[in-house]
């Protein structure tokens, strides 16, 4: 009853196969990761069952954090530029218009501007920031805001999102709104995470039958 | 292949005038370079955000129309949902009862969720219609957010909206009687709860 007897095999195992797939891996989520410039005001979203993706540039976005204030950023730094120079003209800011182009956002009211401005980039953190004031119908900023960015964006079209942290009560919600009516602004587009239709729902079952989302 | 080299250095006899060096294998063991790259790699994709964020459209309406124009939702049709604080949620069918019968609680998700409430009152809809083409004509659910409730709550229901494929619905301001109703029931819930 003779069995062969297998040879000893070594255990140690080539690396080099390994090696190669992890490298290829790592030079691939290397590749493909956008590093998210961290933010200066920190928000997080809702999620809504909604498909279209945000527009990433040339917005004009309105953030709402987690104690209600209020944030305005416009992306196109040409229009900053207008809207400063705007702004100094009616109101007689004086702002600097230079530094007004280079900040990322707007956080203080028109009284407090300088000084905001007079703050370094990396040092303006939403939650330090006052925000833009925006309490109810007679002290509401914002108004005034959406109006030069009305008058900077005319015959453009207006990419208008609206960023809102979950716990963020609903009046700072409606007093956005209420300066989004007063300049005639009626469509907008809310900042959301994606989300799947919940399973049995009328607008699941469309999506398996094969009717495409519309919004 | 893969095995560190630790032979080496210590005794060796050196003959006098014989200066022969040792035939070093070429073979690096390759162990520590996979750790790296896979301590990278699951670090990359911890850090990746795969999903962007997306947007849902909201259409307002128009403040300076005429109350005349508005259009009249019909009593039968009409489904008003309240949002109050600490994430309760509040409806009545057609109007508000005097003594407030038809104010019911409901939920987000789990029992008795609005979602239901919505799908049971567009069958109703559904089988009152007189027009067979449209026959969700009737339906508008009014959404009134309170003050104490938060964002989400209102993007929660505007969302419900499109997963029910509600097309008539509209954000309106809470009237003061049912702000204090709203309140009362979330005090009454939450002591009900202690």
């Amino acid at each position: 009853m003779g069995r062969a007897k297998l040879p000893r095999k070594s255990t140690t195992i080539d690396m080099t196969a390994m090696c190669d797939v992890a490298f290829l891996l790592l030079s691939f989520f290397i590749l493909t990761t956008k590093f998210k410039p961290s933010e200066a005001i920190a928000v997080t979203t809702p999620s809504s069952v909604s498909s279209k993706v945000a527009p990433n540039k040339d917005f004009v976005l309105v953030t709402i954090d987690k104690d209600g204030k209020v944030f305005l950023t416009i992306d196109d730094k040409q229009k900053r530029e207008t809207i400063a120079n705007s702004l100094n003209a009616t109101r007689n800011l004086g702002i600097d218009v230079a530094a007004f182009k280079s900040a990322s956002f707007v956080g203080a009211s028109f009284s407090g501007l300088k000084s905001f401005l007079a703050i370094s980039e990396e040092n303006r953190k939403g939650d330090q920031l006052p925000g833009i004031p925006c309490k109810d119908s007679t002290d509401n900023e914002l108004i005034v805001w959406m109006q030069v960015v009305n008058e900077a964006y005319a015959g453009t079209k207006l990419d208008l999102l609206l960023k809102g942290d979950n716990v963020a009560k609903y009046p700072a919600f409606k007093n956005v709104l209420t300066a989004f009516k007063r300049n005639g602004i009626q469509k907008f587009q809310m900042v959301t995470n994606p989300e799947n239709a919940p399973v049995g729902s009328e607008l699941y079952q469309k999506a398996m039958s094969g009717v495409k989302q519309e919004n | 292949m893969a095995e560190l080299d630790t032979s080496g250095g210590g005794h060796k006899k050196k003959g006098p005038g014989v200066k022969k060096g040792k035939k070093l294998s070429t073979r690096v063991d390759l162990t520590p370079m996979v750790d790296l790259g896979f301590l990278l790699i699951t670090f990359f994709i911890f850090t990746t955000t795969m999903s962007q964020p997306t947007a849902m459209k909201l259409i307002l309406p128009d403040d300076k129309v005429k109350p005349e124009e508005q259009n009249k939702a019909k009593e039968s049709g009409a489904l008003t949902i309240l949002m109050g604080d600490d994430n309760h949620i509040y409806y009545y069918e057609g109007q508000l009862k005097i003594d407030a019968s038809n104010f019911l609680s409901a939920s987000y998700n789990g029992e008795n969720s609005i979602r239901e409430i919505i799908m049971k009152k567009k069958l109703q809809v559904r089988s009152i219609a007189q027009d067979p083409n449209d026959p969700e004509k009737d339906l508008v659910i009014v959404i009134k957010p309170s003050s104490k409730c938060n964002y989400k709550n209102v993007i929660d229901i505007l969302d419900e909206m499109s997963i029910n494929v509600v097309k008539k619905y509209a954000l309106v301001d809470i009237f003061d009687i049912e702000e204090q109703l709203v309140q009362k029931s979330d005090a009454n819930t939450k002591s009900s709860s202690n």
